[in-house]
């Protein structure tokens, strides 16, 4: 379309990009400066200014010792539970997603439609309306505030995206494939196991981004689902972002909210595409 | 009781009926193809065969047993499809092998069986491959190659040739039938192309809408046609069918025809007492292409007549000119040589085989005579 | 003749049941997810707001007599005020937004991926880190105004963050932040995916880009309006970490949002009747929103 040739609209054009990408920047730029920064150049400057000096203490303290309420035990505590149960979560509701579009795939029958089309409620729900039901449930069972707690509540609303994932994805599979499997005598696992599975590559990464980083970022059911030391590490930033005794210390804050954003920054550095993938193929089909 | 036999087989999905009860019986070795326009039930009626669908009513067996329910790894069947479902994550070599791996065949018989295999097939030099690195006809090799290796009962074909294009189709039909003399197998083949049914089978069944049309030899539903729909399906150029009033001629029955304004009458062959019948009523009257052509030595015996049409177009084939001419308001195609064909607006001399003629009820579309 | 005998049998067996009754076997766990907490609860919880419960659940029917005494509370009636705003603006700003970033970046672009990178790292961070981030930077005492006094300007002013008039504002702000690179991935997608051809045709009969871009391009993306929309709506609709990290609901209750009122009355102030109409009018809003899409698609996909 637009000329490659450099034209003042292809000027203007890279000079609006370029704002914009200074802009979208500026939250984690900001972030990572001023955890940086001794707090006394923090206090006398501003979010934007350059660090006049450069300090780790305030990693260190975010990390060890930075008071989140009542305890002054900095974030690793926290780190360790979210990834406690973010792995198994992620693990688990990726394994039954992907038997699931297997079976509303390749084993049709009559209501696994509309058993789909009703567990796509689940990709929907404002959690609000199953929080205190839930609350109660997880209570009689004994997991109340615990990370085995979490687990189950995020495999179970987690279910519903992976599926779609994965239904979404074996949909394009031809269905001979597996019409030729069961004549050579292959049965339903093994079916799975040594002709789907090797082609799910693709999906299986997308969803194990999609659902990490979901089920990492939660904060709604950690709040609720949790307390004291089972807390994933978004409460806990949280927490420690809020608590309003003593001196703010801002650099510290910040260095806590980079260490709680490293993970699915990372995943993002390193396998963005798929995540981009995750989710226009949630979203394209609603 | 033959290698397959297919009993009052029905099958319905909800309301709507597929099949219409269907009866096709076939002996050891026999290779049977399923052929029809797209609709008429041949895919389901092969799914059927395989277990891969059910069966709503009737039954199905293969080599003397009921197979109703049976799943389709009991039935001893392989089958070829359409698209090769070949299993893209494996190679060739595993391709083939999969299925007797899952039958526990021991590793040695399991290489001789691939080696033999791939012997008769030719694509030794392609095991190590996998699918997405052949090409079309080497997929479809690798797909026979699949269903050879089990040596099974019965082998099942759905319209294998379809994806390929025309020379290579040729090719592999020439390959299936060397096949089929070679290992001697029964064969259960679904084609839309009524050609492929003409070369490859022994027996063929013509379906239309959950029906068969006509269960015969290629021969029988060449030259002896059930219906009107039989007729016109198979053969290319299809038979000309022409609507014609049957008058009184000499001491037998003629058709009344009309071309370019001209009347004339054709003796009505092989007809019989029925014909009395029709005296006066509008019949079909089908003859084939090649059944007119120019004209040429020969006598004039009672049924081959001479008469000369106006040429509306001519169509050169290269080892043929097809020349359409208008009789009763239909088209007539007319298969000649080349050198004789005239061009078009022109009169042409025609000499017509009339020994072959079929004749068919307008409103039932059954066979007269 | 055959290397491997099958079972001359002709009675399907035990193993065969079993096996045509695994699909059914591997769906059932899901089924009974489904069925117990999404639709169960979903129950449950519509029955909660019609108890007078408090601390404890008290399963003694009341009626509507929660709904009336939530419409009948102020902060409520903030919330769903707040909804209306911060829900407008961000679906309406997010997808303009969007919209501008796709096609800047649709203009074959150098280092495109690394910009495209940019736009949509947002979306792989917690509401609660963005939240936090953007405290900071509107807050006056640190953030963009001492930015600018420092600068020289000391008439400015940027306090909206501590302002109840304006606080919600800033709400939209960061939530546009996090969320437009999102929906500038699915525009990008959408235009991409237009025949280049229909293109090429409208320009060789005459016609200038602008009149392209609004009469063939904005329209055939109109099934991604329809889907950003939606999932937009669905993002406002849940908005909890992010006003929670950002403001707190406050200051006071000025940036409150169905989500933090239904969580502080449940789980604060031990109403949990209240709470659980509070999300019971919730769901409503998302259903409303959610069906007549579906619907719509629906019948489109039937049609086409």
């Amino acid at each position: 379309m637009a000329s490659r040739h450099l034209t003042l609209g292809r000027i203007v054009l890279y000079a609006v990009l370029a704002y914009c990408v200074l802009y979208y920047l500026l939250p984690l730029t900001v972030m990572l400066f001023n955890s940086i920064k001794p707090l006394d150049d923090l206090k006398a400057g501003n979010v934007m200014s350059f660090p006049r000096s450069v300090t780790f203490a305030p990693w260190v303290k975010a990390w060890n010792t930075a008071c989140t309420g009542v305890q002054c035990e900095g974030m690793k505590g926290y780190f360790w539970n979210s990834v406690s149960f973010v792995v198994p979560a992620v693990l688990i509701s990726t394994l039954v997603g992907a038997f699931n579009g297997y079976v509303l795939t390749m084993w049709r029958f009559r209501g696994s439609n509309a058993l789909f089309m009703a567990l796509m409620l689940g990709c929907f729900i404002p959690f609000q309306s199953i929080l205190l039901p839930m609350a109660r449930t997880l209570g009689a069972l004994g997991i109340s505030q615990s990370v085995a707690g979490l687990i189950f509540v995020h495999v179970v609303y987690g279910i519903a995206f992976t599926t779609l994932f994965f239904r979404n994805y074996y949909v394009t599979l031809p269905e001979e494939l597996v019409k030729a499997a069961r004549i050579d005598g292959a049965g339903f696992m093994r079916i799975f196991h040594r002709i789907i599975l090797p082609l799910s590559g693709p999906i299986i990464v997308v969803t194990v981004i999609w659902q990490f980083t979901q089920i990492w970022n939660d904060f709604l059911f950690g709040v609720v689902f949790s307390s004291g030391d089972s807390q994933p590490i978004t409460v806990a930033l949280n927490n420690l972002v809020n608590t309003s005794t003593g001196v703010k210390e801002y650099n510290v804050d910040m260095a806590a909210a980079v260490i709680a954003a490293l993970p699915t920054l990372f995943v993002y550095v390193v396998a963005g595409k798929y995540f981009v993938r995750g989710l226009t193929a949630g979203a394209v089909k609603g | 009781m033959g290698a397959l036999s297919i009993r009052k087989v029905r099958k319905s999905y909800g309301s709507t009926e597929i099949l219409k009860g269907i009866d096709l019986e076939i002996a050891d070795g026999e290779f049977l193809i399923l052929v029809g326009p797209s609709g008429c039930g041949k895919s389901t009626l092969l799914s059927m065969i395989a277990g891969l669908d059910s069966i709503t009513s009737g039954d199905i067996h293969i080599a003397g047993r009921r197979v109703n329910d049976l799943s389709p790894k009991d039935r001893d069947i392989a089958m070829v499809f359409q698209s090769y479902a070949l299993y893209p994550s494996m190679t060739v070599r595993e391709n083939i092998s999969f299925g007797l791996e899952i039958r526990k065949v021991p590793v040695a018989e399991r290489e001789a069986a691939v080696k033999r295999v791939a012997q008769i097939l030719q694509i030794e030099h392609l095991l190590d491959r996998r699918p997405s690195q052949l090409s079309g006809g080497q997929r479809q090799r690798v797909a026979m190659g699949r269903a050879i290796a089990r040596d099974p009962a019965l082998f099942l074909f759905d319209e294998p040739l379809s994806n390929l294009d025309a020379k290579l189709r040729v090719e592999m039909r020439t390959e299936i039938k060397l096949l089929h003399q070679r290992l001697g197998t029964t064969i259960v083949y679904v084609t839309h192309d009524q050609i492929e049914a003409m070369t490859l089978g022994d027996k063929i069944a013509v379906m239309k809408l959950g029906e068969v049309q006509q269960f015969g030899t290629p021969r029988e539903i060449y030259d002896n046609p059930a219906n009107l729909f039989v007729a016109g399906f198979m053969g290319s150029p299809s038979m000309n069918f022409i609507s014609a009033r049957v008058d009184e001629m000499g001491s037998g029955y003629g058709l009344a025809l009309e071309n370019n304004g001209e009347r004339f009458v054709f003796p009505a062959v092989n007809a019989n007492g029925e014909m009395k019948n029709w005296l006066g009523k509008e019949i079909v009257f089908g003859i084939r292409p090649e059944q007119i052509t120019q004209v040429g030595e020969g006598a004039t015996n009672g049924h081959v007549v001479r008469q000369a049409l106006k040429i509306d177009i001519t169509e050169p084939t290269g080892p043929d000119t097809l020349v359409l001419a208008h009789v009763n308001g239909a088209k007539l195609t007319c298969r000649v040589h080349p050198s004789f064909a005239v061009a078009p607006g022109e009169k042409m001399p025609l000499q017509f085989d009339l020994s072959k003629s079929v004749y068919f009820d307008p409103a039932t579309e059954q066979r007269i005579l | 003749m055959a290397m491997s005998q099958p079972v001359a049998r002709e009675r399907a067996g035990l193993m065969d049941m079993v096996e045509s009754a695994l699909p059914k076997i591997v769906l059932a766990p899901t089924f009974a997810i489904c069925v117990v907490f999404f639709y169960g609860y979903i129950i449950w919880t519509a029955v909660l707001s019609m108890t007078p419960s408090r601390m404890l659940p008290n399963y003694e029917f009341v009626g509507l007599e929660r709904y009336v005494e939530l419409f009948s509370n102020d902060r409520w009636w903030l919330a769903l005020k707040n909804l209306a705003i911060f829900g407008s603006l961000f679906i309406f700003l997010c997808l303009a937004m969007g919209l501008f970033l796709a096609i800047l970046l649709d203009q074959k672009i150098r280092a495109e991926g690394a910009i495209r990178s940019v736009f949509l790292y947002p979306m792989a961070l917690s509401f609660i880190v963005t939240g936090t981030a953007w405290k900071w930077i509107l807050d006056p005492s640190i953030g963009l105004e001492k930015v600018i006094h420092d600068l020289g300007w000391t008439a400015f002013s940027f306090n909206w963050i501590k302002d109840p008039d304006m606080a919600i504002y800033t709400v939209v702000i960061a939530g546009i932040w996090q969320s437009s690179g999102f929906v500038m991935a699915l525009f990008l997608a959408g235009l991409r995916g237009i025949d280049d051809s229909i293109i090429k045709a409208a320009l060789v009969d005459g016609a200038p880009m602008p009149t392209i871009y609004r009469r063939i391009i904005l329209p055939s993306l109109r099934p991604v309006f329809f889907s950003s929309f939606m999932i937009l709506a669905h993002i406002a609709i849940k908005s909890f970490d992010l006003v929670m990290a950002l403001t707190g609901g406050g200051p006071g209750f000025a940036t409150d949002l169905p989500a933090t009122f239904m969580y502080a009355f449940s789980f604060t102030r031990n109403q949990i009747g209240l709470g659980a109409a509070s999300s019971i009018i919730m769901l409503m809003i998302v259903v409303s929103v959610v069906v007549p899409f579906m619907y719509s698609e629906l019948r489109r996909s039937d049609r086409g």
